[in-house]
């Protein structure tokens, strides 16, 4: 049988050849992601501002009646909704602010639920309600704070750790690829204006720890070299791993794009926009970990002498081949 | 390296088998087959945001629970020092500012008054904790200020009796499977899976249902009333019902000398017989119907006020004695409200108010979709998959597809004995754990095909093949683990449901990915002895 190979053997790309404009191009896409963040902000689901989201399905509807909908919720004297498309064009969400006085009263926020789906119900005998959210400013505070805290320990652990296998420039690299992909996917949830939720928090750790995962698989690569050719200059050193393992990061990012693909396309919309991120993730992961985690070594001028060249199990062989000639 | 001992052969499809095996109650369930209940079942429950249901985060406030505790304390000292042999008087007495203050009216009574206080402020635990510091200043004024500990060994106390109180709640609206744990100090999360409509048990748990009858001040003024204003030893509460007041919108009752509505051995709704109202009829215990009895007799001709949770329900006169044990509460309840307040004083009054802080639906129709979609979604996308490793790597690619397809029903399995619940986030630490043994394998096989370009013969591309990569997947695995050890540790709901998934999922992808086929593979190249490897 003839097996599909997606790389052809010995590839030998120049990748670092472009690390300076790449480099550059990086650093203003996460100037720019972190400009969108903080210009247009992120839309924040009520997982982070409290507040109170209704899910609605226009069972019968193409499309969902929006504008009527902003009107006759807006009515009700709850103040503006924001309503936005969930996932099929006649699924929505609705988001209300929590009404005055509901953090000391929480029927407040209930009667403000029941007065909503009320309307919606008698105007739109096609509307099935699919769920209602409701969180009090205090606990979506503490949610922001869990998420925040559980994203910036892990990152630094994980960094340390690779700073302790490799030396202490890996683990600034990879921290470094870390920072821009996460910057880059919030840049995009900035620039598409999707909904950030706790669910896409999960998607973030998601799309972390595959893009770690690559960068290990390269830093493995170079840390091997380095032992093996001590005497290559490290631009070389690291165009030889990346080709190395090239063949390696397309069948995996081809494998993992296969699931992720049928996920976006046949899934439910629930986890749509948590899709879209981690499928996102994979190109910005495997990028990142060529032109962000690699050339960061070059500049931050790993010594190849640091490496102490232990007897690995392929020299092993080579020396007892060797003996046995 | 590629040598299997009999033994671990035989443990490691051990390990495997029992693994897989305690998966199958899972898909069972999740192809919606009936399971035996004579049969053990380890099954992964489903989240609330995939199977729909109702999640409800309530929280008591420990401010709360202090006053709680000094308003008891007040009535303690008052009674305690009336009953001593030579009665002290006491004077000026103030429960605000979170400490009780009074003056002991005679100086020279000051020692006698604090030893008969002295055993009040014990701790009841045996730490020999105080509950409450003593001070005395300007000579008489004694300061009684609830500790620290003290407070927060009520806060638990009430906590656990509120968890209690909710659960006999729940249990009498016919609720079907509820959960219901404590959460950090001051919380307690219930969740209802389902098509259940949770407003009910919202209203249910809302209610404090802390019933009391004190006797009405008739010396008040209406004007002050309507002012806010309460004679001296007095307090203004609201009606529930500003019908109830004839217009009223309060009523001035006096602090002491009610009694509280917990003794109850029965409370039912019925209908008023003249008026077909509905009413509550609660029966009181002996030693609650004894109290009832007493203030009855003491005062009738009197008008007295039945409070729900601070508020007047009703305010009738007694006409007669109250002896039977008895007593009807009217109200203006609808059937519904009237069968709410019976299920809450049958299942006892929450020590404490709880207030919904967080509340999570999802309507069983999304839920079941999603379900049917994900599980679609999974199926193609899992297919697709197997066959790009199949053309990818041929014989190789049969091991690790078959290692992929165990790895899946392993973790199933696990999660269904630990008894963890799968939600949308563990479906995304699913797919990376995946992406993870897919990747292992592919790093495995792509370092095997180098070492045969570089001319090594087929044992020895196998064997650097696994060693080699075993590095990276290493390194790749711990940090994947110190990530969600940490997300386990500091993140909420959702993150930890990702961290648990993530965490069994890399111990069941490596033992898969790299143990599991290096024995596969090292059996075929002893069985074969291939010269040549299609790779």
């Amino acid at each position: 049988m003839k097996l599909l190979k997606l790389v052809p053997d010995n590839t030998n790309i120049q990748f670092l050849r472009w690390r300076v404009p790449f480099y550059i191009v990086s650093m203003l896409l996460i100037a720019a992601s972190w400009g969108l963040v903080l210009s247009k902000g992120l839309n924040l689901g009520v997982d982070f501002i409290g507040g109170q989201m209704i899910r609605v399905t226009f069972e019968r509807s193409a499309e969902a009646p929006v504008a009527e909908l902003r009107q006759q919720v807006g009515k009700l004297g709850y103040g503006e909704p924001v309503i936005q498309r969930f996932g099929k064009p006649n699924e929505i969400s609705i988001r209300m602010k929590l009404p005055e006085g509901a953090e000391s009263d929480a029927s407040l926020s209930d009667k403000m639920a029941r007065t909503i789906t009320a309307e919606i119900r008698k105007n739109h005998a096609d509307a099935r309600i699919d769920g209602v959210d409701s969180v009090s400013g205090k606990v979506s505070k503490e949610l922001g704070w869990d998420a925040f805290k559980a994203l910036g320990f892990a990152s630094i652990a994980v960094a340390a750790y690779i700073w302790l296998r490799f030396e202490w420039q890996f683990g600034v690299g990879a921290l470094f690829a870390l920072v821009h992909d996460v910057s880059l996917t919030l840049g995009m949830f900035a620039l598409t204006g999707m909904e950030f939720d706790l669910n896409i928090v999960a998607a973030l750790l998601t799309l972390i720890g595959y893009s770690l995962n690559d960068t290990i698989v390269v830093y493995d690569r170079i840390r091997e070299n380095m032992k093996k050719f001590r005497r290559m200059p490290m631009p070389e050193l690291l165009d030889l791993s990346v080709n190395e393992t090239l063949a390696r990061t397309i069948v995996t990012s081809v494998s993992l794009l296969i699931t992720l693909v049928a996920l976006l396309l046949l899934g439910p919309d629930v986890i749509f926009g948590f899709t879209a991120a981690i499928t996102l993730g994979i190109f910005v992961g495997t990028y990142s970990s060529v032109y962000m985690a690699a050339p960061i070594l070059i500049w931050l001028k790993v010594n190849p002498n640091s490496f102490v060249p232990t007897e690995t199990a392929l020299e092993k062989q080579e020396r007892l081949a060797r003996e046995r000639a | 390296m590629l040598d299997f001992p009999r033994w671990k052969v035989i443990w490691l499809w051990f390990v495997t088998i029992v693994c897989v095996a305690a998966a199958i109650p899972s898909l069972a369930s999740m192809a919606g087959l009936s399971w035996p209940s004579s049969l053990p079942e380890p099954k992964v429950n489903l989240g609330l945001d995939l199977a729909g249901g109702s999640h409800i985060l309530l929280e008591a406030d420990p401010a709360q629970v202090r006053r709680q505790r000094i308003e008891g304390m007040e009535e303690s000292v008052r009674n305690k020092l009336k009953q001593e042999s030579k009665p002290i008087r006491i004077g000026d007495i103030s429960n605000r500012d979170g400490a009780l203050t009074f003056i002991v009216a005679d100086a020279t009574q000051v020692d006698a008054a604090r030893e008969a206080i002295l055993p009040l402020t014990n701790g009841a635990g045996l730490t020999g904790q105080r509950d409450w510091d003593i001070n005395v200043s300007d000579g008489n004024r004694f300061v009684l200020t609830p500790t620290e500990a003290g407070i927060n060994q009520a806060v638990t106390q009430a906590m656990d009796t509120a968890v209690e109180v909710v659960r006999k709640r729940i249990d009498a609206l016919g609720t079907k499977e509820p959960t219901i744990i404590r959460s950090g100090p001051t919380r307690i999360v219930v969740q209802v899976p389902g098509l259940q409509d949770p407003q009910a048990l919202k209203n249910l748990l809302g209610q404090t249902a802390k019933l009391e009858f004190k006797l009405v001040d008739t010396t008040a003024l209406p004007s002050d009333v309507a002012q806010g204003i309460a004679p001296p030893g007095s307090e203004i509460v609201p009606f529930a019902n500003p019908a109830e007041g004839g217009g009223v919108p309060a009523i001035a009752v006096k602090r002491l000398g009610g009694i509280r509505g917990d003794q109850l051995t029965n409370a039912q709704q019925t209908n008023n017989q003249q008026t077909n109202e509905p009413v509550v009829n609660i029966t009181f215990n002996t030693e609650g119907g004894a109290k009832f009895a007493k203030l009855t007799t003491q005062n009738v001709g009197k008008q007295f006020a039945i409070i729900l949770d601070g508020k007047v329900l009703s305010a009738p006169v007694i006409n007669e004695p109250i002896l039977g044990g008895s007593a009807i509460i009217s109200g203006r309840f609808t059937t519904e409200s009237a069968n709410q307040l019976a299920i809450s004083l049958r299942s006892g009054a929450l020590p404490v108010d709880l207030k919904v802080v967080e509340e999570r639906t999802v309507g069983p129709d999304l839920g079941a979709d999603s379900i049917r979609k994900g599980m679609i979604a999974m199926g193609v996308g899992t297919l697709a998959l197997i066959v790009f490793i199949l053309v990818t790597y041929g014989r190789f690619g049969v091991y690790a597809n078959v290692a992929v397809i165990l790895n899946v029903l392993m973790i199933i399995g696990i999660m269904g004995v630990i008894g963890t619940t799968l939600t949308l986030p563990g479906i995304a630490g699913f797919v990376l754990t995946i992406g993870a043994a897919v990747d292992a394998n592919v790093l495995i096989n792509e370092r095997i095909r180098e070492e045969r370009h570089r001319g090594r013969k087929v044992v020895q591309a196998v064997e650097l093949g696994y060693s080699e990569a075993s590095r990276a997947i290493f390194d790749a695995n711990i940090t994947n683990v110190i990530a969600a050890v940490l997300m386990f540790a500091f993140g909420s709901g959702p993150i930890k449901g990702f961290a648990v998934v993530l965490i069994i999922g890399v111990m069941t992808s490596v033992f898969t990915a790299v143990t599991l086929t290096r024995m596969w593979v090292a059996q075929w190249l002893r069985r074969a002895r291939p010269t040549e490897i299609a790779l």
